[in-house]
């Protein structure tokens, strides 16, 4: 390994560690253990770095190779469940559950904008605790493609799995995080009132609107 | 007079994630882009799951504490 091979490596490590530290964060659910992912992590990464041809690909590689060590001390405790893979192959045909449609009531004029006031008041806490909440299977694509920005074919390679598996996971995933989200929402008091209530209040305050604008 | 195909509403909510993921190529990118420029309804969803996937994102950053920073200092030292 040459000088100019170890300054590339410190530097894309040290520039991606808040990233990596993050990723494993979600998916170790503690620091202790975030941090243990990540160190092994960058151990391994500079054993097989010569393996890695195109440094373009430097962060995509890092993070399937964090990935795959979290997923492979998970299997030594819990074996790759029966459990995941049939939540994994389970009701693809569910209809996706939509936070927008629920927070959305058509008969507020479009400044109303509920979603907008829902995204305002939902904590960063919550939406952690929502992506937390996910069975592994879903967890694991929706961190590499929502927190980590990964792409699908990135993903597809991380996971071992084609990309129309990674695209119907993070649906389900998305439509499970949507729905969590949309429960915590009901149980903190970030929705709208109940349509039948709000009816007649949102009739004046339209008329209200209309008046100003 | 644009080549680029009209898609309804359907299409478009099918397409939105693979939009917002940056996984279309250009003609349906342009397509979608179409769509959103044209309905409300289509460009008020886009936007929440934009900006909700804006918020999950930055759950994907978190500060490495000093002490954890200098492990790895340490580790990338002894390499």
């Amino acid at each position: 390994m040459t000088d100019a091979d170890r300054t590339f490596f410190e530097q894309e490590i040290t520039g991606l560690l808040d990233r990596l530290y993050g990723a494993a964060l979600r998916l170790a659910k503690n620091r202790a253990d975030a941090e243990d992912l990540v160190a092994e992590t960058v151990t391994k990464a500079w054993a097989n770095f010569g393996s890695l041809h195109d440094r373009q690909c430097f962060r995509g590689w890092l993070f399937r190779i964090l990935t795959n060590t979290f997923l492979s001390e998970c299997r030594k405790t819990v074996p790759a469940s029966i459990e995941a893979l049939a939540e994994a192959q389970g009701e693809d045909d569910e209809p996706a559950f939509s936070l927008f449609d629920r927070l959305h009531q058509p008969f507020l004029l479009w400044w109303g904008n509920p979603e907008q006031e829902f995204l305002n008041k939902v904590l960063q806490q919550d939406l952690q605790k929502a992506v937390d909440a996910l069975p592994e299977v879903f967890r694991v694509p929706v961190i590499l493609s929502d927190l980590q920005g990964l792409s699908y074919q990135e993903i597809a390679e991380t996971l071992g799995v084609p990309v129309g598996t990674v695209r119907s996971r993070l649906n389900r995933g998305r439509s499970q995080l949507q729905k969590a989200l949309w429960q915590h929402a009901q149980e903190a008091g970030l929705k709208p009132a109940p349509a039948t209530d709000e009816k007649p209040i949102h009739a004046s305050q339209t008329g209200e609107h209309h008046e100003r604008h | 007079m644009s080549d680029t195909k009209e898609i309804g509403c359907e299409e478009a909510l099918h397409r939105l994630f693979e939009y917002l993921d940056r996984e279309l190529d250009g003609a349906r990118h342009a397509e979608m882009e179409q769509h959103l420029h044209t309905c409300r309804a289509c460009y008020s969803r886009a936007e929440f799951e934009k900006r909700l996937k804006g918020r999950l994102g930055a759950l994907g950053e978190e500060p490495a504490p000093p002490e954890f920073t200098n492990r790895i200092k340490n580790l990338l030292h002894r390499f």
